[in-house]
């Protein structure tokens, strides 16, 4: 445990980087016999929206709440702006937190419920109707001001969850699945919506969602989180194009996995062989890796393409058969059993509006990627 | 549980269970208007029994008694019981916590007789020991009825605690305010309505009690159910029907009352609650908010 | 498990002070108070203020001390064993009793529709607000030779004499079925109403008609309500006084006016510890199932 850290003295501390504006240093919450956060490194840049993304009993509430201070952990310090948190408890942090259910005091009016923090801080009243016009101001909700939550929609209400977490100015806002109560169509409106808010305030931001297009649209860099680990941090096409392992590859988007063997291994380009393919794979760059080595090779289904003429290059492709269709109107993902057995996914998209000239069910048809398509995974 | 409407059998069921419920409440009242004292056979219509219960002094004293007694214990009842619902459903696990559970519910099945026995018993021995309480009388009442009285308001403030969303005390707290400020500020407020109906509960129970009362009370401090008790044994008399009556309809009148006035609030909020919903959808539609 | 909230974040005094208060208050006057009968049910009756002082010898007799049980359980004199026995017959008998009526009454009203559930349990409720010694007192007049009911019977030529209704098991049955039917109604009702409706419907859809649903699906989820209602029921009627005194006779041994007469009519403090203590080891087993059927249902509701 690292020795006791004073307070940051506002007159003489000097401000830590920016790179590391809060960082999460080997920090783990075990409960009972379950471990939740398994020595998370983390470190947040100032200003950036960070998302932790996973499925459910991943850890990442739990660590969204250690950095609020309703949990403390086991083991590890968390640092803000070079201020150990560990003896600060949550109500003297300076962090704020929006809610999944937005918890909105609901014995009290929307301008209430934005001055309760400023309250808290003892702010003169001027001061605080002055800040609380502005924040209303902010979201869109100055003429409710007078209302109480049970007379709100579910968008006012996160509004109004926003503005309050805002209010204070706090140096990092935490978002707990901040869509989670919203339908798609709101959902996608207001992922914009709160984005920009969030820039225009300037706050670092850390939000915690299970929708992997939530954290896409809105996140500059993302966090994939695993039991309780984490998987790989990075930007989202970072994240989207070179996952660094199986479970970062599969959970975002749809991806196909070929297993095979390394068969050339040059520092400019590798080829490996697999039993789906009648082809070799021809990968355009060196891996790090061994000859003989047995690994995954996965390409992303809009990069591979389906025609039912027979392409020119002779490794990355294959003959198959196209078991299925499932349409979604901008684009089409074609289930296709090569003639190797195995069942991949391509996208197409549907450019022109005459449907016959695409491949249909039970088309015999050849699919192919480019060398640069594929991502190389470890077993 | 909607799946299936009632059949015939049960509201029949249904009518005769509240008949058997209600029919002697309501002779009770009937022949409280009996002009001759046996209360079986109606000989005319008459209000002097509710005169012979107003100049009766015992009863009279007896009644305030109880009353000013039922309001001091639901007091310290609600107090205590919101403390202990606090500590059964806010503060984790600590050592002692399922002993703690057991000495704060027992007393909801503990038959009457043993609870009362106990307490006297330990009156006594406190009186020998320290000289305190002198006497049994209005003090030793107050702690016998707090005491069981407390179980009851303890489970109806932690039901409400319990089903309550704790991430708005997360969010108060979140916002700066020390755990005691979110008590005071924001859980308080919420869980009112409970804290009343555990003050109604307790205040009835203390109203109500027999047993426990005629083993801590001493001279002076005779209440009402023990004055009745001793009529009663003595024989039926409709001067205990005036009583009962009062009784039935001050308690009608007071739930008719409290249960018209939570019918308005929850359409009221009803309604609030639709035309948000409304308001919402017509903005989705919409290009602004 | 349940999210420590926000309150265990307290310094420690103010957190002490919300869990000592009532901690300390129960524990003297509830626990405290059972600890003292205990130890009265080994002493004997005195002229003294309090009425009991210690009675051994030098030898440390164990029979002197153990005098009050002794005689509670002698097979010479049945008074307290059958005042026992005849106590948890009628607790059972009147717990059965008021599973019977309470059961379809809760059923019924959690398939009202919705306004009219909240109706429906207030009229259940409201007559335990008032009081339950008037209302014990009503049945007197309705069982009473020349009471209601009999009148009735003679008046339509049902009967030609009157039926022997008071001071008779019969009506102390009636008084503890109406004094403690709420407490049945509530739980059940209260489980029930949680019941998922689809599931009944997906039984329908399976084959099943409403009897083998009823049986099957609705009785079993029930259980822990029903369990509740009758330890509510059973516990505190095995003790029960004012009842078996009011509408029960000489005949209707009861274990709580066996512990009253002791006390008040023969001032033997002692014997009624020991009557209290032997009454609390025979709850024991039906506490302790109340207080797990309690927990239990908090576990599930989280």
């Amino acid at each position: 445990m690292a020795a006791v850290e004073k307070p940051a003295n506002p007159a003489t501390a000097k401000p830590k980087t920016d790179e590391h504006y809060v960082k999460i240093e080997k920090v783990s919450k075990v409960f009972g016999d379950f471990t939740a956060v398994d020595n998370v490194e983390l470190s947040i840049r100032k200003g950036e929206i960070f998302a932790l993304l996973g499925s459910s009993g991943c850890g990442k509430s739990t660590l969204l709440r250690m950095l609020a201070g309703f949990e403390k952990p086991t083991e590890g310090r968390i640092t803000i702006d070079g201020q150990d948190m560990a003896k600060v408890p949550s109500y003297q942090r300076p962090t704020n937190m929006m809610f999944q259910s937005y918890a909105l005091f609901p014995h009290m009016t929307v301008a209430d419920n934005v001055a309760f923090g400023l309250k808290q801080d003892g702010l003169p009243k001027d001061q605080i109707q002055a800040r609380v016009e502005e924040m209303l101001k902010l979201v869109d909700m100055s003429p409710y001001a007078k209302r109480k939550p049970h007379q709100l929609s579910g968008g006012q209400k996160q509004r109004v969850a926003l503005a309050r977490s805002l209010s204070k100015r706090p140096k990092l806002l935490l978002l707990d699945e901040p869509m989670g109560a919203l339908d798609k169509k709101l959902r996608e409106r207001m992922q914009l919506e709160l984005v920009d808010i969030i820039e225009k305030v300037g706050v670092t931001c850390v939000m915690v969602t299970h929708d992997q297009e939530e954290a896409m649209t809105m996140a500059s860099r993302i966090g994939i989180m695993s039991k309780g680990k984490i998987l790989q941090v990075g930007a989202p096409a970072t994240v989207y194009e070179t996952p660094n392992c199986r479970f970062s590859a599969e959970f975002i988007g749809s991806i196909n996995m070929f297993e095979g063997k390394l068969i050339v291994d040059e520092p400019d380009h590798c080829e490996i062989e697999t039993a789906d393919l009648p082809t070799r794979i021809y990968i355009n760059h060196g891996i790090t890796g061994e000859q003989g080595q047995t690994l995954w090779a996965a390409v992303r289904p809009e990069k591979i393409d389906v025609s039912k003429s027979k392409p020119a290059q002779e490794t990355n492709v294959s003959r198959g058969k196209v078991i299925n269709i499932a349409y979604f109107g901008s684009h089409s993902v074609y289930h296709v059993r090569l003639d190797s057995g195995k069942k991949i996914l391509a996208n197409a998209s549907n450019f022109e509006r005459d449907v016959s000239e695409r491949p249909t069910w039970d088309d015999e048809v050849y699919v192919s990627w480019a060398p640069e398509s594929v991502v190389v995974l470890p077993i | 549980m909607n799946a299936n409407k009632n059949t015939l059998a049960s509201w029949t069921w249904m009518a005769l269970a509240f008949a058997f419920l209600y029919v002697p409440m309501f002779l009770l009242i009937v022949y409280s208007f009996n002009e001759n004292r046996l209360v079986t056979v109606w000989s005319g219509f008459s209000t002097k029994w509710y005169g012979e219960l107003f100049k009766d002094r015992q009863m009279l004293t007896a009644a305030l008694m109880s009353l000013k007694l039922a309001f001091v214990t639901a007091t310290t009842a609600v107090i205590i019981g919101t403390m202990a619902a606090v500590v059964m459903t806010r503060m984790g696990r600590f050592r002692g916590k399922t002993f703690f559970s057991a000495l704060i519910t027992a007393p909801l099945v503990m038959p009457e007789v043993i609870t009362g026995l106990s307490l006297l018993l330990l009156f006594v021995a406190l009186e020998q020991a320290f000289g305190w309480p002198e006497g049994r009388g209005f003090t030793t009442l107050w702690i016998a009825h707090t005491t069981f009285s407390a179980a009851f308001t303890t489970v109806v403030v932690s039901s409400r605690l319990r089903e309550m969303d704790q991430s708005i005390e997360e969010a108060a707290q979140d916002l700066g305010a020390p755990p005691w400020k979110v008590f005071f500020v924001i859980t308080l407020p919420i869980i009112a309505p409970a804290l009343v109906s555990g003050w109604l509960l307790a205040f009835t129970l203390s109203l109500d009690d027999l047993v426990i009362s005629s083993f801590v009370s001493g001279p002076g401090s005779t209440t009402l159910p023990m004055v009745v008790f001793s009529s009663v044994r003595l024989g039926v008399s409709p001067k205990i029907n005036a009583l009962a009556s009062i009784i039935i309809l001050i308690v009608t009148l007071a739930i008719t009352i409290a249960g018209v006035l939570m019918y308005r609030l929850e359409k009221k909020r009803e309604r609030e609650m639709e035309q948000a919903v409304a308001e919402g959808q017509q903005q989705a539609l919409s290009t602004s908010p | 498990m349940s999210k420590p909230s926000v309150l265990k974040r307290l310094k420690p005094q103010p957190r002490w002070f919300v869990i000592g208060a009532p901690y300390l208050w129960m524990f003297l006057f509830f626990f405290i108070p059972f600890a003292i009968v205990f130890v009265i049910s080994f002493m004997k009756p005195a002229i003294a203020m309090p009425p009991v002082a210690f009675e051994y010898d030098l030898a440390g007799n164990i029979e002197l001390l153990t005098k009050n049980y002794t005689r509670l359980f002698d097979l010479d004199d049945l008074l307290y064993i059958n005042a026992y026995l005849g106590s948890l017959k009628m607790a059972a008998v009147s717990t059965i009793l008021a599973l019977l009526i309470g059961y379809p009454l809760a059923y019924a009203i959690a398939r009202a529709p919705g306004a009219w559930r909240q109706v429906f349990l207030m009229l259940v409720i409201l007559p335990s607000w008032t009081s339950l010694l008037i209302r014990i007192y009503a049945w007197i007049g309705l069982l009473k030779n020349n009471g209601f009911i009999n009148n009735f019977l003679m008046w339509t030529g049902l009967t030609d004499s009157p039926i022997q209704m008071m001071q008779t098991d019969f009506a102390v049955y009636i008084g503890i079925v109406y004094a403690y039917l709420p407490f049945m109604v509530l739980p059940i009702y209260t489980n029930l109403v949680k019941h998922d409706p689809t599931l009944l419907e997906a039984a329908a859809d399976l084959g099943a008609n409403r009897f083998t649903a009823f049986w099957k699906i609705t009785v079993p989820l029930s259980m822990n309500g029903v369990i509740a209602g009758c330890m509510l029921v059973f516990i505190p009627a095995v003790g029960e006084f004012v009842i078996p005194e009011i509408l029960g006779g000489p005949d209707q041994l009861m274990i709580g006016k066996v512990l009253w007469q002791e006390f008040f009519n023969n001032r033997d403090w002692p014997v009624a510890s020991a009557v209290a203590i032997t009454m609390l080891l025979v709850l024991i087993l039906p506490i302790t199932i109340f207080q797990r059927i309690q927990n239990k249902e908090l576990e599930e509701g989280k």
